[in-house]
């Protein structure tokens, strides 16, 4: 039994580490941002060259990572997203857009290719993550065996968690997201500097994605389109927690993550799917807002 | 004007043109010869495909600076399957009907290769196809160099009961064709060679979420584990096996698909200690293999390029196919595919053999156990090469040919 709330939980934190930052961008800023699948291969990418250039270690890569996705993410709301707030469908295929864009520049490893240059670590092929030895196999804690690294993941996560909780709820700059979240105008009415606030709301978002990356790197495959099928997850776990409100991403990610372990051990992984699929439909068809919900923007 | 006597004048002067292709032959003896490689360039499957294109490519160019075949130099058509089976269609039939080509070095997956079969059986045109795959098929248009059930498992399961002393299987794939075709051919050996399976388990192609069904591999009680798992799925089945305290010395998984690429993404620590069973490995110690990977680093311009069993079988195939029309002494396609049954060809990884039945290959099994170094050393050889039988799984032995020369005998498949 102990097993199967382990592995549920731990299935729920990787939806989590997706799902936080989208719970931002998408659920706060109201951008379908389908660029956040590549904002997580960013990070992955940045644990394989930073230890492949800088010899640096696994755990480095994460503050590493967490910066050059911030920037990423700040130079995509300054060029492109800025431009399209209140448009939802018109973000979601210039996102959709931009997710390939990054996807060809990291496969042609930004063209260096067509002259003949290689670089180590980028280019279409799959990419080797070296995980450090202490995170790698079991410890055992007060008799039960856990999986080191997904225990770690799961540590990361609840970590990543309270830093946005404590930024959102518990700072000044929190309260000016928030306040823009419930209305924009109003918000800018108050003298909040609406254009600047949101572009560092995206780009800690994207700089969320980063992290999840670094993490996803140390036990998943490393390549161009990796990103692809996460963000789906991320939308499905945003959207069953209602828009707007992390404390419905937690809550639902635990649920599915949860519903997903239960039934997988009873019948197969391929069930469990379809199962967390039919839930998340049931949920948008009898709470059409999702679990929980702001009014508002 | 069109009347009908000059209608009979025009097609009997294009009828005398194309039945006397020898005579233009000559008259432009240095134009190329041209192929056909037909390979994924973009999407998911072409981290993989390409290599094969530049195997074929490799290959095509040192059969050049040896003086071409038949005096001429080969010229590759690469084409873009796009990792999408119809668009392996579309682009077969383009190389075969618009670029006049008969010969196509291509496909990877199954789904790619029985796409593009009935173009090439109607356009009486030649695939060469090199991927180790699950049998079960039996065209005289296609001449299939990769490793097939009894030549990957035959010797495999019975050296796992017997020599690790292993009883209880298992069984795990990705959820399409070709491990499921695996697992039919496993549990008869297995069930032969006196032990048992207490699972045979599958998830979606993709697949990265290990965690379950490694924790039922651990609740299973079984002692070995056979994997026919594919693709990406390989590197978070291994790191998650290492993970939740799983052992290669006490649970060896003994594999199928994975090759040294996937060994290199996933670091050599996860997979040391386990197995695989394949003809070729990238470690085997001869000179002609240690050329082989030299050249290949050379021709793709990557110093740390690996060599797996397909791309060695990309590779060998063109030389095959180069021997046959020598001995075919024209480019006929029947004449070529008559021709090749029977070729052999000193591969890098050993001898090859086209088998003059059912156009698979002779080749030798071998398995290989994964080191600390991310090479495999190879634990045991057959001492010759072994005769390739696509319907194993379905009751074909040596003595009981189900494929031959003149084509499937559908009345053994039923009966």
């Amino acid at each position: 039994m102990f097993d199967v709330i382990f592995i549920g939980l731990s299935l729920s934190s990787i939806l989590l580490l997706v799902a936080l930052g989208l719970a931002i961008t998408y659920g706060a800023m109201g951008v379908i941002n389908m660029a956040h699948g590549e904002m997580v291969m960013i990070g992955a990418y940045v644990a394989v060259l930073s230890s492949i250039w800088l010899g640096a270690n696994f755990l480095l890569a994460i503050p590493i990572a967490f910066v050059v996705t911030a920037l990423f993410g700040l130079v995509i709301e300054r060029l492109v997203v800025r431009r399209l707030y209140g448009r939802l469908l018109d973000t979601l295929l210039a996102t959709w857009g931009i997710s390939i864009l990054i996807q060809q520049a990291v496969r042609l490893e930004f063209g260096l290719t067509f002259f003949g240059i290689h670089i180590d670590g980028l280019g279409p092929g799959l990419q080797n993550v070296t995980v450090p030895s202490y995170l790698q196999g079991t410890v055992s804690v007060a008799g039960l065996e856990f999986n080191g690294y997904r225990a770690f993941i799961i540590g990361v996560t609840l970590a990543l968690t309270a830093l946005t909780w404590f930024i959102l709820y518990r700072t000044s700059a929190g309260v000016q997201v928030r306040a823009i979240i419930r209305n924009p105008k109003m918000a800018a009415a108050c003298g909040i500097d609406v254009k600047r606030v949101n572009a560092l709301t995206f780009a800690f978002g994207s700089g969320l994605a980063g992290v999840a990356g670094v993490m996803m790197s140390g036990f998943k495959t490393v390549f161009p389109d990796m990103g692809a099928t996460m963000v789906v997850d991320g939308f499905m776990v945003v959207v069953t927690g209602g828009v707007g409100s992390i404390f419905g991403t937690i809550l639902s990610s635990g649920l599915l993550g949860e519903i997903n372990a239960l039934v997988a051990i009873g019948t197969n992984d391929i069930i469990a799917r379809a199962v967390v699929f039919a839930v998340v439909i049931g949920v948008i068809l009898f709470k059409p807002n999702g679990l929980f919900s702001y009014k508002g923007r | 004007m069109l009347n009908r006597r000059n209608f009979l004048k025009t097609t009997a002067a294009a009828s005398v043109v194309m039945t006397t292709p020898a005579i233009i032959g000559r008259a432009f003896a240095s134009d190329p010869i041209r192929v056909g490689a037909l390979y994924s360039q973009t999407g998911g499957l072409s981290v993989v495909e390409k290599l094969l294109a530049n195997a074929v490519q490799m290959a095509a160019s040192e059969i050049n600076a040896a003086g071409g075949v038949l005096g001429r130099p080969i010229e590759v058509v690469v084409e873009d399957g796009a990792s999408d089976p119809k668009t392996f269609s579309e682009k077969a039939s383009s190389l075969i009907v618009k670029n006049k080509i008969d010969t196509v070095f291509g496909c990877h997956t199954s789904a790619s290769r029985k796409a593009v079969l009935p173009i090439f059986e109607r356009r009486n045109a030649t695939l060469f196809y090199q991927t180790h795959y699950e049998g079960f098929e039996c065209s005289r248009n296609v001449v299939y160099s990769g490793a097939i059930p009894n030549q990957q498992l035959g010797k495999y399961i019975p050296w796992i009961v017997e020599t690790l002393g292993k009883k209880k299987f298992f069984i795990v794939g990705s959820n399409y064709v070709y491990p499921r075709e695996m697992a039919k051919v496993s549990k008869k050996l297995i069930e032969a060679s006196g032990a048992e399976w207490v699972a045979d388990e599958y998830l979606e192609l993709g697949h990265s979420e290990w965690a379950v069904m490694v924790n039922k591999i651990k609740e299973s009680g079984a002692d070995v584990v056979l994997s026919n798992v594919v693709g990406d799925s390989i590197i978070a089945f291994y790191r998650e096996f290492k993970n939740q305290g799983l052992s290669h010395e006490t649970i060896p998984i003994c594999a199928t698909v994975t090759s040294e690429i996937e060994i290199a993404a996933m670091g050599a620590e996860y997979a040391a200690g386990s197995y695989m069973s394949v003809p070729y490995f990238m470690s085997i110690d001869t000179p002609a293999n240690h050329t082989f990977i030299d050249n290949f680093r050379k021709f793709t311009n990557d110093p740390k390029a690996v060599t797996y069993h397909s791309l060695e079988a990309a590779y060998f195939q063109v030389f095959l196919w180069k021997q046959a029309v020598e001995k075919a002494g024209n480019l006929d396609p029947q004449g070529m595919r008559d021709a090749i049954r029977g070729q052999s060809y000193d591969a890098p990884g050993g001898k090859v053999t086209i088998d003059a039945d059912n156009l698979h290959c002779w080749m030798t099994p071998r398995i290989g156990q994964w080191q600390a170094d991310g090479q495999s050393k190879v634990v045991r050889e057959e001492p010759a090469p072994l005769k390739p039988l696509p319907y194993s799984a379905y009751g074909e032995t040596e003595d009981n040919l189900f494929c031959t020369a003149k084509g499937l005998d559908q009345a053994k498949l039923k009966g």
